[in-house]
């Protein structure tokens, strides 16, 4: 064979076994994560972890209920706090103001704040919040989780308007319907799917969170649903047993991310299939 | 019967006129309000923007009047002293050493793993593979830093660093970076996790802007006889370039700024030594470790540090989007 011809393909052999291996590496890790997370949040797992309350220091018994109720709390709330600031905002950028300079503005700083680090959203609402209102509380938790919610929603909602044809618009505002309800009876609902698509992985997005609620929503050894006061939450606790010295809390932090990385990933699998039944059609 | 009906809508005529006139009014009022209250929800994605870094820089007065800039570059951290004396350099030096080794290590592997997909994988495992990389990448950072915790620091510090302290440990130089005690809390270690945890991130963005490379160009690359490498070095690479470029800086944005992930892993140690072997800390390290118990001119110093951890990864993102929409630009037209 030609000796250039050789040397073509020697080297793009190497570079396909250099790729083969950059694969079969990287799964490799991602395996055994997922591996160890199975094995060690299984082992933990068992009726107690979702009925009784978090134990004492050195008890052998307790579960993380209070944990995963306070999360589920902090994460509603959020998203219900996030959810209509960042579905109207998303609605300006892609009805009213398409062709306005605020526009351009808005949506650069949103990209911005979508890959912010998280833990700056915490510090955030701990002087704008904790410290205006005294102390940690559930509320400022929820605030700062709604703070990480707005800008999924702004992102996913102004991309699926901007995808419905202009043809529907135009049709209704023909028929003489006035702007607000050309975009709140045709536009969301064309977009609908979509829409909660962006809301399904906005609430993913923030169920693990841990870095804002850390010095937001603080963390409760007990049972508490006053927003007022510090709230239990998964993350905080999976932190704090993570570092203790304890066996047993070490074993309850498993099953704790176990629990969040179920939900996370159950999340995320419903917002593919909704938003893969929204394509074909 | 067109005489009843006639009769009858001149009978209604002033009443329906009113209706129509009240409808009319409800539907301007409504349109109205309903422009002003999405108008509004946008500015106030600006104003979040604006109350983050008015609250850090409020926060973090007190200490850059008593620190001034040169916090940046002061190296000791002795935050329990009278005064305290706050220095930043080893929180710093520690975000920006762990984010390049962890760059250094995700981004060559994923930009392999994008190739993998998009050019050698099997048809069938494309999208399986796809979208178990897309999944991996919205696990929670915790996860990662547990699992870096329990399970990869001990097995580092039993197996990979006394192989590296023995061996290239003794070189003169290159050696300092690996001298030391194993340890299970160390910067190599929290690097190491870092870049497994962006090492999803960086694929899925590789792979979809490989994907944006017309066919038609690859085609023809691949008919007048490249191989796979050549295609993708001549044709693949040089059209997404600054997409490639822009989705690195994303991750890097976020390796900076990731705080779990890092925490449990990386010891929390304000020193600053030659050694990767050596436990270390990163901005968001500190502040997640310390900012509950801190108070005074200890907290408006962690205050200080975020400042400075979010004009960082402030520049990295504004960079990292001009790159991107660019290349959407260029794809799109």
């Amino acid at each position: 064979m030609n000796p250039i011809y050789a040397s073509r393909a020697r080297t793009d052999k190497i570079i396909r076994f250099l790729c083969w291996a950059a694969a079969v590496f990287g799964l490799t890790w991602l395996t055994l994560i997922l591996f160890s997370l199975f094995w060690n949040g299984l082992t933990a797992m068992g009726p107690d972890v979702f009925t009784k309350m978090m134990p004492p220091p050195g008890d052998n018994e307790g579960g993380l209920l209070n944990a995963i109720a306070g999360s589920a709390i902090l994460t509603f709330l959020g998203v219900l706090i996030g959810t209509p600031i960042g579905l109207f905002a998303g609605t300006y950028l892609a009805e009213y103001g398409r062709y306005e300079k605020l526009t351009s503005y808005v949506r650069f700083i949103n990209d911005i704040l979508l890959s912010a680090p998280s833990i700056i959203v915490g510090l955030f609402i701990y002087a704008a919040v904790v410290i205006t209102m005294g102390g940690f509380s559930g509320l400022a938790g929820a605030l700062a989780l709604a703070v990480i919610v707005i800008p999924v929603v702004v992102r996913t909602t102004e991309d699926m308007l901007l995808l419905v044809p202009d043809q529907l618009r135009e049709a209704a505002a023909a028929l003489g319907l006035p702007r607000s309800l050309v975009i709140r009876r045709i536009a969301y609902v064309a977009a609908r799917t979509g829409i909660i698509t962006g809301i399904l992985l906005a609430t993913a997005r923030v169920a693990g969170e841990t870095a804002p609620l850390l010095f937001t929503a603080l963390n409760n050894q007990f049972w508490s649903v006053n927003l007022l006061q510090p709230m239990a939450n998964l993350p905080s606790t999976i932190n704090n047993f993570t570092q203790s010295p304890y066996t047993y809390w070490q074993q309850l932090a498993w099953a704790g991310a176990l629990i969040i990385t179920m939900a996370v990933l159950t999340l995320n699998i419903v917002a593919r299939i909704l938003g893969a039944e929204r394509k074909p059609k | 019967m067109a005489d009843v009906t006639m009769d009858r809508s001149a009978a209604l005529a002033p009443e329906a006129a009113l209706d129509r006139a009240r409808a009319l009014g409800v539907f301007k009022a409504s349109d109205a309000a309903f422009y002003w209250i999405t108008r509004l929800s946008a500015l106030l994605v600006l104003f979040l923007l604006g109350g983050i870094i008015l609250s850090l820089i409020v926060g973090s007065w007190p200490a850059m009047l008593q620190y001034g800039l040169g916090f940046i570059a002061a190296p000791r951290w002795a935050p329990s002293l009278d005064t305290p004396v706050l220095g930043a350099l080893a929180p710093i030096l520690g975000t920006l050493i762990s984010s390049l080794i962890a760059m250094l290590i995700a981004l060559p592997v994923g930009i392999g793993i994008a190739i993998f997909l998009t050019e050698l994988c099997p048809m069938v495992l494309r999208r399986p593979v796809g979208i178990a990389i897309e999944l991996l990448a919205g696990i929670p950072s915790i996860i990662y830093g547990m699992w870096g915790f329990f399970v990869l620091g001990p097995f580092l510090a039993n197996t990979f660093q006394p192989f590296m302290i023995n061996t290239v440990g003794h070189i003169p130089v290159i050696g300092a970076l690996f001298a030391g005690p194993p340890s299970q809390l160390s910067l190599f270690n929290a690097a190491l996790i870092l870049a497994i945890m962006i090492l999803p991130f960086v694929t899925a963005i590789s792979r979809d802007v490989f994907n944006t490379v017309p066919p038609v160009l690859k085609e023809s690359a691949y008919g007048i006889g490249c191989t796979t490498w050549e295609v993708v070095r001549n044709v693949v690479i040089p059209y997404t370039r600054v997409g490639v470029i822009g989705g690195a800086m994303l991750a890097l944005g976020r390796a900076l700024g990731e705080t779990m992930a890092v925490t449990f892993i990386i010891g929390n140690a304000f020193r600053i030594s030659t050694s990767l072997f050596q436990p270390s800390t990163t901005i968001s390290a500190a502040i997640a470790s310390e900012f509950v118990e801190s108070e005074g001119l200890h907290q408006s110093a962690l205050m200080y540090l975020g400042l400075l951890l979010f004009v960082l990864t402030f520049l990295v993102l504004a960079a990292s989007r001009i790159m991107l929409a660019r290349l959407k630009k260029k794809a799109g037209g």
